[in-house]
């Protein structure tokens, strides 16, 4: 790796570490300190790198460089306040201070960061902000660009996050024993949202969108790694996100466009990811826990399969049945009705369908429109059309042109 | 939109099934209540086995059936939303143990809590 890729790439996987390990010695009151003291690390090593060349051992250098500044600072409120803040007085010479940056510090800290990021006073749309801006390295305008809005958008919805973290009080340390179970439910949705905002996302930037993925993944896994948070749903979540980034190479041709499911080339899903999915999935299959995570994991394995079996679509449709029962979603409700197609034909599907009650959805129309492809030709094209008039992102727009001039050919 | 309890009867509980005649039912059932919930409608729901079954009676006599005197026994309920007491009939109607003759599916609104019963 060359210079100019080494800080990035530092900054990627280092700046959320020194930022959770100080932010979780100060406080989440000073969430911005430690931001800022993690950003002027960087920012010393930009300025000193070019010159002096590359420190032998690059990440120590920055963690020394992180440890004086917070140090400094430390001292320096003292000055200003006349006060022993109690991070001082805990130790025998006042200005020796120990900031903990070994590796199970930093995986405890940004654990601990993670439920208190994900603290039910905070709206989800904030928590996943948080989430990128702290957990993950993102920059303003990488997050502006995920979340498709501007930075001052998401500068306003951080800033007031930040504040209420403030005003409750939210300490960062693992819940009690008997409150984990709770406390993991809200992270787990964070964790599921990350990912599909990646996986999802309208964004161009297909690289942000792979990160995104990865960083949801990496965070999960990192639940997993903890004793405590090594539960059932935890690995069934993991192992859905596995499954789904198996096709993301396949997922997109040259020039960025969408390829549909039927149209993907095998050879580019990732064999190594699935065989983890079937690893995490394993072990989410101990305990008698089944929670939709489980549901979506077993689907997810289902659509690693590429051939179209009896047996696939059964289990497929059995599977939906357990999801909606347990909490209905409308792509759920669609994507159940398509299942049915394949095991009850399309017949069978339209007078499902047709009971959804989703009409201002674009996918509903999408899936009468390809429903009726082999029924009523005419019926296929004014669907697509009504699907084509309501759907709003050009990817969207472009893959059901794709099946309207597919129809139109055929 | 109300709630509503479909409450499965068949007429003789005590007739023995075959396992892969079970699966099928179960999976009709599964496909038929999958139905409902992809329409957002289904509460909740559950099987009532004959396994572990007594009759506690009059004087606190406990017998282990057959349920004997009510011909028809309860195998099963599901309750549903729904905006009439005909839309909750149209869910009853797909139910696959009607397929069985003499098996009825009661429906029944459920009272508020309001009162208003």
């Amino acid at each position: 790796m060359n210079e100019q890729e080494l800080i990035p790439h530092l900054f990627r996987t280092e700046f959320r570490k020194i930022t959770a390990v100080l932010c979780k010695l100060f406080g989440i009151e000073n969430v911005n300190v430690a931001e800022d003291i993690a950003g002027e690390t960087f920012l010393s090593a930009l300025e000193t790198w070019p010159y002096k060349g590359v420190p032998e051992n690059p990440v120590a250098w920055l963690y020394a460089v992180a440890k004086n500044k917070a140090k400094n600072l430390i001292i320096r409120n003292q000055v200003f306040h006349g006060k022993i803040t109690p991070l001082i007085q805990q130790c025998d010479d006042g200005y020796e201070i120990e900031i903990d940056l070994s590796a199970k510090n930093i995986a405890d800290s940004q654990l601990q960061m993670l439920f208190a990021i994900c603290h039910p006073c905070i709206p989800v749309e904030a928590q996943i902000g948080l989430a990128l801006r702290i957990l993950c390295g993102f920059g303003i305008d990488e997050i502006a660009n995920a979340f498709l809005t501007n930075k001052e958008t998401i500068n306003k919805r951080l800033f007031r996050a930040k504040e209420k973290l403030r005003s409750e009080k939210v300490a960062i340390e693992f819940p009690p024993e008997n409150e984990i179970n709770n406390r993991l439910q809200p992270v787990l949705t964070i964790l599921y949202l990350l990912f599909n905002e990646g996986y999802y996302s309208e964004s161009q930037d297909t690289v942000l969108r792979n990160d995104l993925c990865l960083e949801a993944m990496r965070l999960t896994y990192m639940l997993i790694d903890n004793k405590q948070t090594d539960q059932s749903d935890v690995n069934a979540l993991l192992a859905l996100m596995c499954f789904q980034a198996s096709r993301f190479e396949a997922r997109k041709n040259e020039n960025g466009e969408m390829v549909l499911y039927d149209d993907q080339d095998e050879s580019l899903w990732n064999r190594e990811l699935i065989t983890k999915g079937a690893y995490y999935s394993n072990r989410a299959a101990k305990g008698d826990s089944l929670s939709k995570y489980h549901l979506e994991a077993n689907i997810a394995y289902w659509y690693t399969i590429k051939e179209d079996t009896a047996e696939k679509w059964e289990n497929i449709l059995h599977l939906f049945n357990q999801l909606l029962m347990s909490a209905y979603s409308p792509i759920a409700a669609l994507n159940r009705t398509y299942a049915l197609s394949k095991v009850r034909g399309n017949e069978a599907a339209i007078l499902e369908a047709e009971k959804l009650n989703l009409s201002s959805n674009h996918f509903y129309f999408t899936l009468l429109g390809e429903l009726y492809k082999d029924i009523d030709g005419e019926k296929a094209k004014k669907n697509l059309l009504k699907a084509l008039q309501l759907a709003k992102s050009q990817a969207d727009k472009q893959t059901i042109q794709v099946k309207i001039d597919r129809l139109l050919k055929s | 939109m109300d709630e509503y309890i479909l409450i499965f009867r068949h007429e003789d509980g005590t007739k023995v099934a075959s396992p892969e005649q079970l699966q099928i039912w179960m999976k009709q059932t599964m496909d038929w209540i999958g139905g409902i919930a992809a329409q957002n409608k289904f509460v909740s729901g559950t099987g009532l086995p004959f396994a572990d079954s007594r009759v506690v009676g009059h004087n606190n006599v406990v017998t282990n059936g057959p349920f004997g005197d009510i011909k028809e026994t309860i195998g099963g309920f599901i309750i549903v939303k729904a905006g009439s007491v005909d839309e909750a009939v149209e869910f009853a109607k797909g139910s696959p143990v009607l397929v069985g003759e003499g098996n009825t599916v009661e429906v029944r609104r459920i009272a508020k809590n309001d009162g208003s019963h």
